[in-house]
């Protein structure tokens, strides 16, 4: 108390603070204080251990060279110290790559084993296709088995022929997948001619021969045009392999890499700060934009991303206007009584079902029965190969499945928006002899819109984040084509899909080479994250531009 | 007060005002009614908030509404465009003819008598939505497209309602941006642009300051000539200031029904006396 001779004063003791504090009431305070004070404290750690972990992965660390007390001799990255604990001696952990010759990508040696540290300046470091990083010198660079420049010379040889490498190799890989991928479509339709034309001539009946002559045809002209391709691109791929570069290892092993093979060559050691810094965000671009390599551990994550956010966007359309209508029809129309109070509870404790509970009944309900028969009725000849179409996992069951785990939300906040109209907004809309349905369609709709919006908000995040029942709907660890493309009809709903949620599971838990893939398991939660609030922050602005123009003034 | 009278019933027939010194007693100036109220009871569940109610409000005339809260004005004029349908568990018995017709027959359509019978509430309510559009809105919802009558009629409504001169540079603009005089002014303009034959008015200026008050009373001179206008109000100047005649109403009773002349300087019931004269209510 600032002024003791107040009359409004505590007699002065030991516990009057205490005291005050709770009879003013502002422990309450700062409990309540304190609880939000952690919770931001929580999300703010959460975010820094991502960000802290995820933003070092494409950093090009200094390549360090050491002695091994055993003689050995090591070339590679210092990525982890441990220090001493009990009985174990302080500990390091290189990457010293190479897989294919040393079997371990990562190691641990005691620290005490390590002498002689340095940071030759000619040490390269090369990410490659497959096998992951190769830590070596550089002797020469050959062009079918001859070289073309060696010493100091061979550096740039090197960067000046690798681009065009890469070009050839990916134009093969080009060749690959569309032609060869073309041809194989058009075979699989002209088998299924046959196979229908089975169907409708029944067990035992003969397929008309002229059609089978010409199915023939076709199939033999698809076969000579593949081997046409398949030379074509066999070629392409000899002529890009003849050029080489040739290292030694820091312990004298000679290698041969081709240049197709090499996605990046850098000289750590000798980069300046700005070429570290290009090379960087190079690789970070490569994320956002590229495949994955190496069994999802390497290369990018767009695919992902793409599914991702098709998926979302699939599922909010889905489970907007659904949770809407819901909504409209159980507060305006439905008589309150006790069937309404059930449908609500059940509605709510909806959303507290565990997410992979929906996923089972997406797969039985949507993938085999729905989806089961959509193909019974409609691609009969593929359903008797054992093909399914609809009647296995894809993007659009997915969807609905996360539409079905996501509508409770959309539900209560449309419902609460509802309530919250103001009577007399409606009171005179029906006073001017507009009808129930016209006075929700444009007096209570619009108002509600706001609220709606925060409900899709809601809805979007949860189902952005959702991976278990997305398992067992249509996430697939690799898939070969993304579920909007140029060929018709553009749209491909019975694709599977790929989802940065699933991504980091499948990275972190699955892949060979599990140390490697543990930077990439940041980074892709780094971009989940940002893809959420992303979404988020859209949806945000419109709802806000919405608010502002249905705002009510106060008089 | 006119002795009961039996009511014609012409089940079906359609909205018409009932031709003068049509068999029934007509008020003391000779107008003839255009709502007929007879022996209305009124409930909300148990409660029972009108009593055996008869009266006839005359044409193109103001009738004021008064009595202390909770008597039931605004039950009985919400009445008379049944937007009490909206409450869950009403019930009434007696009669409500509007123009002639029982508006409580089963095929009666409402949406048409809400039509006929526009009305203008104690909080204004104009929508979120632009000057114009509040004032289309009536006609857009009937199925009225066309551009230029729509235009026609927002003008025509806006200088109705004395609001011409202070919106017509902003007609796009939110009507939520209006001041409260200029937004009850504004709902007044809505209800008449369907031109309704009567206006129900509840307590339409207990929001609003004198001037925007007094602005609203020369309005309701100007209306009635076109327009039946019923109105509640606190405010006995008000009513004896706009309105022709004047029911007191008491505990859900009507105690007395007169001239407004009549009930503020004569009045026959005391009740009515010591109401008007400030000393109860
Ligand atoms: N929706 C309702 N449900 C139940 N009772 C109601 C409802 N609306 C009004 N009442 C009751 O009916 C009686 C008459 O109400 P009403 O609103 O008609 O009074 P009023 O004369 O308009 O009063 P005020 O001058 O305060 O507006 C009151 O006792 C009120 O409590
Ligand atoms: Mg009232």
């Amino acid at each position: 108390m600032p002024t003791p001779a107040s009359t409004l004063t505590q007699p002065a003791r030991a516990t009057t603070r205490i005291v005050q504090l709770f009879r003013r009431g502002d422990h309450l305070l700062w409990i309540s204080g304190g609880a939000l004070a952690l919770a931001v404290l929580l999300v703010a750690g959460l975010l820094l251990v991502v960000v802290r972990n995820a933003l070092p992965a494409f950093w090009p660390f200094p390549v360090t060279a050491v002695d091994r007390a055993d003689g050995a001799k090591l070339l590679g990255v210092v990525t982890a110290t441990q220090s001493a604990y009990k009985g174990t001696p302080a500990q390091t952990q290189l990457r010293v790559g190479n897989r294919e010759l040393t079997n371990a990508d990562f190691i641990w040696v005691p620290t005490a084993q390590l002498t002689n540290f340095r940071t030759p300046a000619d040490a390269v470091q090369i990410e490659r296709q497959e096998n992951g990083d190769f830590f070596g010198f550089l002797q020469r660079v050959e062009v079918k088995g001859l070289s073309v420049a060696d010493g100091s010379a061979a550096w740039e040889k090197l960067l000046a022929l690798q681009p065009g490498a890469r070009a050839l190799a990916t134009q093969a890989k080009a060749i690959q997948l569309d032609g060869i991928g073309a041809i194989n479509a058009k075979m699989q339709t002209a088998k299924l001619r046959l196979v229908s034309a089975q169907l409708r001539a029944g067990k035992n009946g003969a397929v008309d021969p002229a059609l089978q002559a010409t199915v023939d045809a076709d199939l033999a002209r698809l076969q000579a045009e593949y081997e046409k391709l398949r030379a074509e691109s066999g070629a392409l791929a000899a002529q890009a392999a003849e050029t080489q570069a040739v290292f030694t290892t820091i312990g004298g092993e000679v290698k041969k890499i081709p240049l197709t093979a090499v996605v990046r060559a850098f000289r750590p050691n000798a980069m300046t700060t700005r070429e570290k810094l290009a090379h960087y965000f190079s690789r970070a671009a490569e994320f956002v934009y590229g495949q994955p390599r190496e069994s999802n551990t390497e290369g990018g994550v767009f695919p992902a991303i793409f599914g991702t956010v098709v998926m979302t966007i699939l599922m909010s359309l889905v489970v907007t206007p659904f949770g809407v209508v819901a909504a409209f029809y159980l507060r305006e129309y439905a008589r309150q009584g006790l069937f309404v109070r059930l449908v609500r509870i059940a509605i709510n404790n909806l959303a507290g079902v565990p997410s992979i509970v929906f996923g089972v009944f997406g797969l039985g309900f949507f993938v085999y029965f729905v989806g089961g028969g959509i193909d019974q009725i409609f691609f009969p000849e593929k359903t008797s190969l054992h093909l399914p179409t609809f009647g296995t996992g894809g993007i659009l069951w997915a969807s609905l499945t996360l539409a079905l785990l996501t509508v409770p939300v959309v539900i209560v906040a449309t419902e609460e928006s509802i309530a919250a109209v103001p009577r007399g907004a409606r009171e005179g809309s029906l006073a001017l002899g507009a009808s129930k349905f016209q006075t929700i369609l444009n007096i209570v709709l619009p108002a509600s819109v706001p609220g709606i919006l925060t409900g899709v908000i809601l809805a979007m995040a949860r189902g952005a984040g959702e991976v278990a029942p997305l398992m067992i709907t249509g996430v697939v660890k690799l898939a070969p084509d993304l579920p909007l493309d140029g060929s018709f009809p553009f749209v491909h709903l019975d694709r599977k899909f790929m989802h940065l949620g699933f991504h980091i599971f499948d990275m972190g838990f699955q892949p060979p080479n599990s140390e490697a893939a543990k930077p990439m398991v940041f980074t892709t939660t780094l971009l989940l994250i940002t893809l959420v609030v992303l979404l988020n922050l859209f949806a945000i602005r419109l709802r806000d531009r919405l608010r502002r123009k249905y705002q009510a003034s106060a008089f | 007060m006119p002795a009961p009278v039996p009511l014609p019933a012409p089940l079906g027939a359609p909205l018409a005002t009932p031709k003068p010194g049509e068999g029934v007693s007509a008020p003391a100036d000779a107008v003839p009614p255009k709502i007929r109220v007879h022996s209305l009871d009124f409930f909300y569940g148990a409660k029972q908030a009108l009593h055996s109610v008869t009266l006839d409000i005359p044409a193109k005339r103001a009738t004021a509404f008064i009595g202390p809260s909770g008597c039931g004005k605004s039950t009985l004029l919400r009445c008379f465009n049944r937007m009490n349908d909206l409450v869950d568990g009403v019930r009434h018995t007696g009669r409500i003819l509007v123009g002639g017709q029982d508006i409580h027959v089963p095929n009666l359509d409402v949406i048409e008598l809400r039509k006929r019978v526009g009305m203008v509430f104690q909080k204004s309510n104009p929508f979120p939505k632009s000057i114009y559009e509040n004032v289309a809105y009536g006609l857009r919802i009937a199925g009225v497209t066309h551009k230029a009558a729509l235009d026609n009629v927002v003008e025509k409504s806006l200088h109705r309602a004395a609001l011409w001169d202070e919106a017509k540079d902003r007609l796009h603009e939110s009507a939520l941006g209006l001041s409260g005089g200029q937004q009850q002014r504004l709902c007044i303009a809505r209800a008449i642009a369907v031109e309704p034959d009567v206006i129900l008015m509840d307590e339409p200026c207990s929001a609003l300051d004198p001037i925007a008050t007094a602005k609203v009373e020369d309005l309701i001179h100007e209306l009635k000539k076109e327009f039946t206008i019923v109105i509640v109000t606190h405010n006995m100047q008000q009513a004896a200031r706009c309105s022709d005649r004047t029911a007191f109403f008491y505990l859900g009773k009507l105690v007395e029904y007169a001239e407004t002349r009549t009930i503020f300087m004569n009045p026959a019931n005391p009740q009515t006396e010591a109401y008007v004269s400030g000393r109860f209510g």
